[in-house]
């Protein structure tokens, strides 16, 4: 049965800069790169190619040793310009040059009718060795998931409700049959549903709206609904020992055109966002595409932040950066690296809060969008809370609970507060609201590990 | 403000590691951060922007909040001397040498206050090496307001050090401590000098004037709890009460405003209600705590009234609210986010208790005649037993959902 779920708690933080729905014309990217540390849980990398050597879209350039069987690809054809190592010699991006013209590796090609019959083991070799799989996530632990695991459900979250969100209907645009495919192949997975949550406030995109083999779920809110995390909590809750899969549409999709077309097409839109940005409009490119060309010449002034992602879960790169392997936005924001005179009592509405405390007025325009910057405004302090996080965690778990046992690295107590739940997404509200200005997704991560490899 | 700025950089490196002053690095970041909103920005992973709020801003709040109740001591301390020592009986007359005398007599307990506990904040910031609490700009005004104004100043000192030393210093500072720590100060100042905090003679300032004949200074309270010995009605006797000064003294509505004897900030229920809607407007207290701690209380004098075996207990329960302490107590001491209970159920209960526990201590215990300390203390005691309880109750669904 299909669900419609509305939630209440949550928060919208409405930003400057949303990316208007036209492709852009910016120089095309000369290097990609594939950054292992967009991995979590990668747990001993190994790179197979050498600085020098060839390589076309979707010949495998990586793999973890203790997941040999999945593969990470490479997104366009090229040559292979550096493997860049950091501290202790750990992996950090393999660059790619990329070739004018995109060649492709070639994988096993199935009619639509064919695909009714596919195995399962087939599918799943299929995705391992083209390196479509790392699109699918695990929970718990939010991981790329174990090819050798069978998850009771499949959640895929047909939008996002970060800030300055990029429209998936857009991002998708044309890629309906590869999508409904993508659903096809997913179901074969699964001895569950396959969920494809959707946004009950407005209208379904057409992609979505006709999707046959999945629940169809309409869940409205304010963010963090978009987040698959709380969808899953409200729709069937991972238990301990329980093992469900999700995955973002723009996988699906690229898994549809893994099978129909038999090829690793790694092209994608990507949404230019942020206040600092002179066009906030989509691009056409590849993952892993570097932003110089989207950012040199596209920004208000110079003192920015290029953010790969958005600004609840985000990282920071370089302005000659690459975009991490699972987002479809970068964010530009002012950097807040200012002192700021008795900052701390001054009345102010031009500052987001969530809090209503002396001279926060933010409150009083719910609607008006707003252009911050990344100073964190206050130095961390000790938890002193009074129910807000609670306020903007749409789940049945005890936040500020759930931390502190982290912290005190209680195991009983953090499988009983519901770590499986969770991950850092799910809690990144939080930490934007903290007035003590805690590290809430670090945190959860560090609970996570704690779990996870013990 | 670039001056001060470039003053403030020239001298850092004092501070920092392996400068001179290195130990005192804590003391400067206080004042660096109060005078300037820090230049820290997001870390490379997690979020990249964060809300305006800080801790300062939050604890300002709440001083904010305890203004109209200082405000307000300040004039009644001038006020109920003025009465008794029957200069005047109007409430307006004479308001510029009330509100100078009250000033005179206020101040300087708001100001050992302060500099008492920022000392010990200090020396403990320096010791342990953690940044100084501004937990402490509330605790500092919270506990002038909640002693009368003839206490002696070396009294307020020492209850003050004591407070900030034994209930939060030795937990690990603000946001470790168990007990509400200006609810602390006032409970080692009745234990440890009764004379100077209860009783019928300390709550109006007379100086080396005597009071006026048929002055008697006992509290409401006070007046309360002996019409329950004597038989006489509740109201009756907050009637008649120092009838000679003028009519209906301790008449609900002058209860309500606070033209009352008693401690400095406490006497005024509705000051404290207009603190509670700056708390509850700007979200920095719960709303659960202080709805509930007057819900309790008032249904706890509806319970007495049922089985009322003495006039104190026969009592109408919406006196409860506005004789002592109760509104500001419920209002700025149960909601301190730290000693209260931390979950929203828990809230509930708590707050409702706390209501509960005052008017039984009032109304049963000969010893207390004012029951909001001591219930908030002991409530600050059983808070964390409230939030497992409600904590477990959270496990136990998630348990309960693993096994179906």
């Amino acid at each position: 049965m299909s669900k419609t779920i509305k939630l209440k708690k949550g928060f919208d933080i409405n930003l400057v800069g949303k990316a208007e729905k036209q492709l852009g014309d910016f120089k095309s990217a000369k290097t990609f790169a594939l950054k292992p540390t967009d991995f979590i849980g990668m747990q001993r990398p190994k790179v197979t190619v050498n600085e020098g050597d060839t390589v076309k879209a979707g010949t495998p350039i990586l793999f973890d040793k203790a997941m040999a069987a999945v593969q990470y690809v490479a997104p366009v054809s090229g040559e292979i310009v550096e493997v860049k190592r950091g501290d202790r010699r750990k992996l950090l991006e393999i660059k790619i040059l990329a070739d004018s013209e995109i060649s492709y590796e070639s994988f096993d090609k199935f009619s639509e009718e064919a695909l009714k019959s596919l195995s399962r083991e087939d599918a799943v070799s299929n995705l391992c060795k083209s390196g479509v799989w790392p699109q699918i996530i695990q929970r718990p632990y939010g991981i790329v998931a174990n090819p050798e695991d069978t998850p009771k459900a499949i959640f895929i979250s047909a939008f996002d409700t970060h800030p300055l969100a990029p429209d998936y209907a857009f991002l998708l645009e044309g890629e309906g049959k590869n999508f409904q495919a993508g659903i096809n192949v997913l179901g074969k997975l699964t001895t569950g549903k396959v969920h494809v949550n959707v946004d009950g406030a407005t209208q379904v995109p057409e992609i979505f709206a006709n999707i046959k083999g999945a629940e169809l779920n309409k869940i409205s809110g304010p963010h963090p609904a978009g987040n698959v995390g709380i969808q899953i909590h409200h729709l069937d809750p991972v238990n301990k020992g329980e093992v469900v899969w999700t995955i973002n549409p723009y996988g699906v999709v690229q898994i549809g055109k893994l099978f129909l077309e038999g090829k690793y097409d790694a092209s994608k839109r990507v949404a230019i966002t942020g206040s600092e940005a002179k066009k906030a409009v989509y691009v056409q490119t590849y993952m892993g595409a570097c932003v110089d060309t989207l950012v040199e010449g596209n920004t208000k002034q110079d003192h920015i932040r290029v953010v790969s992602g958005n600004v609840l879960t985000g990282e920071r790169i370089n302005r000659d950066g690459y975009i991490g392997f699972y987002n479809h936005q970068i964010t530009l924001l002012p950097e807040g690296d200012q002192y700021e005179f008795l900052g701390w009592m001054k009345p102010t509405a031009s500052r987001l809060s969530y809090h209503r405390a002396l001279g926060l007025l933010s409150f009083m325009k719910p609607k008006k969008e707003f252009v911050l910057d990344t100073n964190t405004n206050g130095e961390e302090r000790a938890f002193v809370q009074t129910g807000v996080f609670e306020d903007v965690t749409p789940m049945d778990i005890l936040p500020v609970y759930l931390l502190k046992a982290i912290m005190a690295e209680d195991f009983d107590e953090m499988e009983e507060l519901g770590i499986y739940e969770v991950i850092e997404e799910d809690l990144a509200l939080c930490e934007f609201v903290d007035v003590s200005k805690h590290p809430v997704q670090e945190i959860v991560r560090k609970g996570i590990d704690l779990i996870q490899y013990s | 403000m670039k001056f001060l700025r470039d003053l403030l950089d020239k001298q850092k490196p004092l501070f920092h590691k392996g400068g001179k002053l290195e130990n005192l690095y804590y003391l400067f970041e206080a004042g660096e951060t109060f005078l300037f909103k820090p230049n820290h920005t997001a870390g490379i992973k997690g979020t990249q922007v964060k809300d305006a709020i800080d801790l300062k801003r939050m604890m300002i709040t709440v001083v904010i909040a305890m203004i109209p109740c200082l405000l307000f001591g300040i004039y009644n301390t001038g006020h109920q001397h003025f009465l008794a020592t029957g200069q005047t009986a109007g409430l307006w007359e004479e308001f510029g040498p009330k509100f100078m005398l009250g000033l005179q007599l206020v101040l300087p307990i708001v100001i050992v206050s302060y500099a008492a506990g920022g000392l010990v904040e200090a020396i403990f910031a320096v010791i342990r090496k953690h940044p100084l609490n501004e937990g402490f700009l509330v605790t500092g005004m919270l506990i002038p307001l909640v002693v009368p104004a003839s206490l002696p100043l070396w009294q307020v000192a020492l209850a003050t050090i004591f407070a900030v030393v034994i209930a939060k210093e030795v937990f690990g500072g603000t946001g470790m401590n168990i007990l509400n720590v200006a609810m602390t100060a006032r409970a080692f100042l009745y234990f440890a000098y009764p004379a100077q905090i209860s009783g019928d003679q300390v709550w109006t300032y007379l100086g080396d004037k005597t009071p006026v004949d048929g002055f008697s200074g006992a509290t409401a309270l006070a007046v309360a709890y002996n019409s329950g010995v004597e038989g006489e009605s509740v109201t009756t006797a907050l009637n008649n009460h120092n009838a000679s000064l003028g009519d209906g003294l301790y008449g609900f509505a002058n209860l309500f405003i606070g033209w009352i004897p008693g401690s400095i900030g406490e006497t005024s229920t509705l000051m404290a209600l207009i603190g509670a809607a700056i708390l509850i407007v700007t979200g920095v207290a719960s709303w659960k705590i202080i709805v509930s701690g007057f819900a309790g209380a008032y249904i706890m004098g509806l319970g007495m009234n049922l089985f009322a075996v003495n006039e104190y207990m026969a009592m109408p329960p919406e006196y409860h609210w506005v004789v002592g302490g109760l509104a500001f107590g419920v209002v700025f001491m149960a909601t301190d986010p730290v000693s209260a209970s931390q979950t929203e159920y828990g809230k509930w209960i708590y707050g409702f208790l706390i209501g509960v526990l005052t008017v039984i201590i009032r109304v049963t215990n000969p010893a207390y005649p004012e029951g909001i300390m001591l219930a908030v203390l002991f409530m600050n005691v059983f808070a964390p037993l409230i939030d497992h309880y409600v904590v477990k109750a959270n496990k136990n669904r998630r348990l309960q959902r693993a096994t179906v």
